[in-house]
């Protein structure tokens, strides 16, 4: 009950919370798409290629406005994000080997530039470590309220463009065959996906941002077998274990707000993958055995009007 | 041997090292999998050193690596169920895993001197000063002697089983139905990795051995079609990316590592856009080429047809918009390099098919039929 209490009271809990919530709801959203595209480490390359970007924004302007910050951290992850597509598509090097090559290689761009800005410029060790690991006690209510805004933008685009995303996700070349744009369509999910990890890095870093697309997604996915519910779910997910991580973090001591976030959304899928009716692993063990359930999109019910 | 020469040598040894099972994971689809190897090693990393309170045990590394190991059987334990894609499951289990070294590093291990940053970036400059003594000699550079022996355990086992791991490769089938049990091999191949991986963090930080496993093999696939070469190209790029990485980083004074994968990156990107055969340039001149051949072939072939009502020149854009849907840009190009090329001519102001042009349009049919 004096969580409770402090998560109202208390400025950086009360923050902190925010934010993991608005970050979990934006990630878990956004991530179903990923998730449904296969493109679940598309999340882990971007994150990784927004360090340059945001060295390269502070070189640039000399500003440490989150903006500025930001939209350095997105273009450099949408170029890795599109360099990706660019290398599978067009050769024959595999989608995961051009996905490892982008992330690191700019990382270590990224890496050159922050070291660079540390020693010429008196850029302190704390910059990087904030990006690395996130920084989420370092939230003030500024930068709830970018993370609001941008990610808020992103969200309504994605239920403007509802059916649209929903072709691509389950069958782009139907779409291609109305004569949508669905290269452009996946440029701007892209994009979609690019704000949502932008806006998470200042809360759990780098390295764990895969983990808030894809987890919530994968744990909503369990539940059900519809898009609509899915993405409200995940959204639901990701706010919950992200304001759950926020306050045990706070209530012990040494224990650091991103990877509380993330152990908390793994117990989730855990959870998920177990117990799910039908799906779930203990309902399976337990119930005559029925055909397997499918990873795939094959037993989404897409034709739903409720979904659309 | 000067300090710098000797952090040059570590760079081309670990870059060397990382190359060698690097041309598998590329091929074998487990890119992905060496970063989440990577990244899961922490917590093997944490409870192996709150264990032996030192970076240099060798147990260390075994009970990192052996966390490697565990992450790709979750990996794979998850998939299995059937309720998660792979590559979610990935995205899954490393996050995981390394929440959990992060969370006992903070609790548990705040007053030892381990960072999580010196485990996620290394520092390469920093390999001389960790020397290795026996009996008051100087041996050299600690990691010198780490990445040797890891350099030559991956390719004593590349040599000792190509012919196998490139048929399980290419034919896991094959490989099964010959004895060669691929599963196995499999997991001989991801312990190398998390070897490699768990040994080169010091120098170099986790996240840029996943450049130095994946950038030379994938830089190497669009330059051979053959493993023996691409194996070979691979570990000449890593010792190019220590040299060139090193120098840059000298000249900005700044992370070595970082510049290495920089340079790699860099790399591939110039063998992606020119690259003789696979390039992009290639690629589009080829396509380009075979648009351009089908066009005069069809082209040809309009003209030659009996049932062709003549065509005028002032009227070509127009009936092969009509008829092919042509631009007229396209056209009129197409019509003066045929005309160079002596394929077609012009008849009393109408377009017609030369001797040679009757021959392409027979061409064209033979395909055709």
């Amino acid at each position: 009950m004096d969580l409770l209490y402090e998560l109202v009271t208390d400025y950086t809990l009360r923050t902190v919370a925010l934010g993991a919530a608005l970050l979990g709801m934006v990630g878990g959203s956004l991530g179903s798409y990923a998730v449904l595209r296969g493109r679940s480490l598309i999340g882990d390359a971007v994150a990784h290629a927004a360090l340059p970007g945001i060295a390269g924004a502070f070189l640039l302007t000399g500003s440490m406005n989150p903006l500025v910050l930001m939209l350095g951290a997105a273009t450099t992850g949408l170029a890795a994000a599109l360099l990706v597509e660019t290398t599978a598509h067009t050769t024959r090097v595999p989608y995961d080997s051009a996905l490892a090559l982008m992330l690191s290689a700019f990382f270590g761009l990224g890496l050159v530039l922050m070291t660079y800005l540390q020693r010429h410029a008196g850029a302190s060790q704390a910059g990087l470590d904030a990006f690395l690991f996130g920084q989420a006690a370092a939230l003030v209510t500024r930068d709830v309220y970018v993370m609001a805004a941008l990610g808020g933008i992103a969200l309504v685009m994605m239920l403007l463009l509802w059916k649209e995303l929903k072709l691509l996700s389950f069958n782009p070349d139907f779409g291609h065959s109305l004569g949508l744009p669905m290269q452009l369509l996946n440029g701007l999910l892209t994009t979609l996906i690019v704000v949502a990890i932008v806006i998470g890095l200042q809360t759990v870093g780098v390295v764990l941002m895969s983990a808030v697309l894809i987890a919530p997604t994968v744990a909503a996915r369990q539940w059900t077998n519809r898009l609509g519910r899915m993405v409200a779910l995940a959204a639901g997910i990701g706010a919950a274990t992200g304001v759950a991580g926020a306050v045990v973090s706070a209530s012990m001591r040494n224990l650091p707000t991103g990877p509380t976030i993330v152990l908390c959304m793994g117990a989730v899928v855990a959870m998920s993958m177990l117990l799910a009716p039908e799906r779930g692993l203990l309902w399976r063990m337990g119930g005559p055995r029925t055909a397997a359930p499918s990873s795939s999109n094959s037993s989404f019910s897409t034709s739903s009007p409720a979904d659309s | 041997m000067s300090p710098q020469a000797e952090v040059q040598l570590v760079a081309a040894v670990t870059a060397v090292a990382c190359a060698l099972p690097g041309a598998f994971l590329v091929l074998r689809r487990l890119s992905m999998m060496s970063d989440a190897i990577s990244h899961a090693i922490l917590p093997g990393i944490v409870v192996g050193f709150m264990l032996t309170e030192s970076l240099a045990s060798p147990l260390l590394i075994a009970g990192a690596a052996a966390t490697g190991v565990l992450t790709v059987v979750l990996v794979e334990r998850i998939e299995g169920t059937g309720l998660v894609r792979e590559d979610a499951a990935i995205g899954l289990v490393f996050p995981v895993l390394f929440s959990i070294g992060v969370v006992l590093l903070a609790r548990y291990a705040s007053d030892v001197h381990l960072d999580v940053d010196a485990v996620l970036l290394g520092e390469l400059a920093f390999v001389p000063f960790d020397r290795l003594e026996w009996g008051g000699i100087d041996l050299g550079p600690r990691a010198l002697w780490v990445m040797g022996t890891v350099l030559l355990l991956n390719a004593a086992f590349l040599t000792a089983f190509y012919k196998e791991l490139k048929l399980s490769t290419f034919d896991a089938q094959l490989a099964a139905t010959l004895g060669f049990i691929p599963g196995v091999l499999h997991y001989v191949l991801m312990s190398l990795v998390s070897v490699t991986a768990v040994s080169a963090f010091d120098a170099v930080g986790s996240i840029l051995v996943v450049a130095l496993m994946v950038a030379p093999p994938a830089t190497a696939y669009l330059l051979t079609d053959r493993l023996d070469r691409m194996i070979v190209l691979s570990a000449g790029l890593g010792v190019g990316y220590a040299l060139v990485g090193y120098a840059g980083a000298a000249a900005l004074d700044a992370s070595i590592a970082g510049s290495m994968a920089t340079v790699a990156g860099l790399l591939f990107g110039v063998t992606l856009v020119a690259a003789p055969e696979r390039g992009l340039v290639a690629t589009w001149r080829r396509q380009h080429r075979h648009t351009a051949r089908f066009s005069a072939q069809l082209l040809a072939a309009y003209l030659a047809n009996p049932s062709t009502p003549p065509v005028p020149l002032s009227e070509a854009s127009n009936r092969l918009h009509d008829r092919f849907g042509w631009l007229p840009s396209h056209t009129q190009a197409l019509i003066s390099d045929l005309r160079d090329q002596d394929l077609i001519t012009v008849r009393s102001g109408h377009l017609a098919c030369t001797e040679a042009g009757q021959q392409l349009a027979d061409e064209a049919a033979q395909h055709a039929a």
